[in-house]
């Protein structure tokens, strides 16, 4: 069998187990698992662009994808007036302090000769920075979070068309990538990951606790859709006649419409990303990131700077994790901080890479498919082996009820189990780079 | 003005709080520079093994109580942990020759055993949700204080209380025999420095006949013993809770690098940086400026640099200043 039939396959087959589920459950469950298949083969896509390109090794993915989730909160959401009028300029200054601080810092360190002069410099200036903007910063925001906490408490966003917030949410993630990468890249493949761990949990705790900026806990609801309402086709009389007309129930109809409008928009930004991605892999550029990755001393030998590249993917693969973030945001319509879990938005794209090939993007996509599928299935199916072993113990026994209330916990064993067995039996994926 | 009140305030909320934390990250820390030192990558799985440990010992401490066995004032639990570290030894040793041996054999890629480490993680998490569920399990039990804060105050006349819980004097106690009995094990027996030259060089090592397998079984049972009293002690002082270990990674980690990764003594230092700092930043110092400054200069605010929620950003910042200014850590750990 030829590599692109097989690969055509593959793709096949995992399509068509999408679609049984449609058939056996509903076209809606089927299109929701694709929706997010669609957004997970982004994500998918970006970390190969860092691993399968150039080895970078990054758990960060779960913060970029929030940082692109707050994105479209910035872009899309109405801005409060009254927050604005409060307080919200004296949040802006407080900010800009505290960066114009942090500059000046950096400045002094490196323009002021080493020595005792220096660190003193440096040290007064953070410390006259920091008091400086807790002053002007905390104010603000406590003018800001107290007009009307209940239902706003915060700056709101732009107002603008929630499209925008997409290529918004790919620069928030690249701006934090930037700085990650620019401290933590050159030095042990290790420091990389272990840095990009503890910036997703920082920009989750400030998603979660600066409400100025994003409700915190209390979550974004009500992000405006690039689709129509359900309700608003329901209302329609254009819309109920013709899906009678066709022989559907208008109100499935009306969600399948909504959820087929969603698929469609994704799978532009889907398509358009991996023409880009095929195009960078098979230019010079492509080229030399591979040469990098295989072998790095004589990249850098042959006067590659290795660093440099390192930091250019690695910003542009986190780009499009925040892309895909801003996305998942507009699907969801909301932003809920609390419901960023590494497991499920970081280490759950790697399995995907990982699973479908890493260094191949229609590996990715496949991986991001599949492993999605996978995920949403495993507790249904959990249940039922669960239920299956469980038959034969007696009714009320202690293990029969700890176990049915277990099977939920199947989902990450199972993640784990298939990435050891992808990793020791066929590491190089299902569908393997060329 | 009142220095010994101040005093007193600031011991019992930032030194004694940041002692035991510190006690925590440093055995964690410990177990993560010895699997670095040996096996040569940074184990991810290594929160989740500890939460292993605690559940084993948590299972073995409920048994326990239902016998009617206990330590009288101190915790059942500490009599568990010799079977709660045995159990976890038999599953990273059972790990090792299921998962990282192939790796080993094919001389893989660090960053290959770091994504294998991430499976890993993944399993252990999973069978520790398995078995004992996501909610937070509190198995301390004996006497709550050594010192209350009540009792502080009757008898030093002071206005401000000092609380001394037994969970932050076992911790300490037992983080110091660990500690002490590992180093003798490291510096004094012949397998501690069969492992230490392994280290330091391995093809050396290999040259004059130190079997490379028994190096590793030893690593994994001392990790496990690690990992299993750090994880035991946290749960003593705080509670299990099995996403909390999980987030423990990172300040484990930040302790290793701060300290210089796969350099024993430098994990101990990095934890005890980590943990002062993290308390120090994230304590409102209103009440210990309040009687350390002059009458009428007493601060309105809470004078707290920054709010608990944020205290995975004190071990992200010193990470991030270590890796700028000293990439190789306190005490020149390996290579860069």
């Amino acid at each position: 069998m030829s590599v692109p039939v097989k690969n055509t396959l593959l793709f096949l087959v995992v399509f068509g187990l999408i679609a049984a589920t449609g058939v056996t459950s509903s076209w809606n469950v089927a299109l929701g698992i694709v929706n997010m298949g669609l957004i997970s083969a982004i994500m998918a896509l970006g970390v190969n662009m860092q691993w399968g390109y150039a080895g970078l090794f990054n758990v960060g993915v779960m913060g970029f994808v929030a940082l692109g989730g707050l994105g479209s909160v910035i872009v899309a959401m109405p801005p409060v007036g009254e927050a604005w009028a409060a307080g919200g300029l004296r949040v802006l200054l407080g900010l800009a302090l505290g960066v114009a601080s942090i500059a000046a810092a950096v400045l002094a360190w490196t323009r002021m000769a080493p020595g005792r002069a220096r660190a003193a410099a440096l040290i007064a200036i953070l410390v006259v920075g920091f008091i400086i903007f807790r002053r002007v910063f905390d104010g603000g925001v406590a003018e800001v979070e107290a007009i009307n906490p209940a239902s706003t408490g915060y700056l709101g966003g732009l107002g603008l068309p929630v499209l925008f917030s997409w290529p918004v949410g790919g620069l928030l993630a690249a701006g934090a990538a930037w700085f990650v990468g620019k401290t933590a890249l050159g030095l042990r493949s290790d420091y990389l990951a272990i840095a990009t761990l503890g910036i997703a949990e920082i920009i989750i705790a400030v998603l979660k606790n600066e409400d100025w900026l994003s409700r915190g806990v209390k979550n974004v609801i009500g992000i405006p859709r690039p689709v129509p309402y359900e309700i608003d086709l329901q209302n329609s009389p254009a819309f109920v006649d013709r899906m009678t007309a066709w022989g559907f129930d208008p109100v499935t109809a009306s969600s399948i419409t909504v959820k087929l409008a969603y698929s469609g928009l994704f799978l532009a930004v889907l398509l358009a990303l991996l023409w880009l991605a095929q195009a960078a892999l098979a230019s010079p550029w492509g080229r030399m990131m591979r040469a990098i990755r295989d072998n790095e001393v004589a990249a850098e030998a042959m006067g590659k700077d290795v660093t440099r590249r390192h930091l250019q993917v690695f910003i542009l693969g986190s780009a499009i994790c925040g892309i895909a973030g801003a996305m998942m945001t507009t699907l969801d319509g909301q932003l809920t901080p609390g419901t960023y879990q590494p497991l499920r938005f970081t280490f759950l794209i790697w399995v995907m890479v990982i699973v479908g090939g890493s260094g191949n993007n229609f590996g990715a996509i496949l991986g991001g498919f599949l492993i999605w599928y996978l995920w949403v299935q495993a507790e249904p199916f959990g249940q039922i082996l669960v239920g299956a072993i469980t038959s034969g113990m007696p009714e009320g026994s202690w293990l029969k009820a700890h176990l049915l209330d277990s099977a939920a916990h199947m989902r990450l064993l199972t993640m784990g189990v298939i990435l050891l067995l992808v990793l020791r039996f066929s590491p190089r994926g299902l569908i393997p780079e060329r | 003005m009142d220095l010994l009140n101040a005093l007193v305030a600031l011991a019992n909320f930032v030194i004694i709080p940041a002692l035991s934390y510190g006690s925590q990250l440093a055995l964690g820390a410990l177990g993560v520079t010895l699997i670095y030192g040996i096996l040569r990558f940074s184990n991810f799985a290594h929160g989740d093994t500890m939460a292993f440990g605690t559940m084993m010992t948590i299972l073995v401490t409920w048994k326990l109580q239902d016998m009617g066995v206990s330590l009288g004032p101190l915790p059942t639990a500490l009599l568990a942990l010799p079977l709660g570290i045995a159990g976890t030894a038999l599953l990273l040793i059972g790990t090792d020759s299921a998962v990282y041996r192939f790796y080993r054999r094919q001389k893989a890629a660090p960053v290959i055993l770091v994504i294998v480490s991430m499976g890993v993680m993944f399993v252990m998490n999973g069978i520790v949700r398995f078995i004992i569920g996501v909610d937070d399990q509190v198995f301390a039990d004996g006497a709550r204080f050594v010192v209350s804060a009540r009792g502080f105050r009757e008898m030093t006349g002071l206005s401000e209380g000092l609380v001394l819980r037994t969970s932050t004097v076992i911790t300490v106690a037992t983080a110091i025999v660990t500690v002490a009995a590992l180093f003798w094990f490291l510096n004094r027996t012949r397998t501690g420095k069969s492992m230490r030259a392994f280290s330091d060089n391995e093809d050396l090592a290999l040259l004059s006949g130190i079997d490379p397998e028994r190096v590793v079984r030893v690593t994994w049972i001392l990790v496990a013993a690690l990992a299993t009293i750090a994880g035991v002690l946290y749960g003593l002082d705080k509670s299990f809770k099995p996403f909390t270990y999980f987030q423990l990674l990172l300040p484990i980690f930040a302790s290793a690098i701060v300290g210089g990764l796969g350099s024993p003594v430098g994990a101990i230092a990095g934890g005890f940086v980590i943990a002062f700092s993290e308390v120090t930043v994230t304590y409102a110092f209103k009440k210990v400026l309040g009687y350390a400054l002059p009458d009428g200069l007493e601060p309105s605010g809470l004078v707290q640099l920054l709010s608990t929620d944020y205290k995975f950003a004190v071990s992200f910042a010193i990470l991030i200043i270590v890796l700028l200014f000293k990439p190789t850590g306190l005490f020149r750990g390996k290579s860069v």
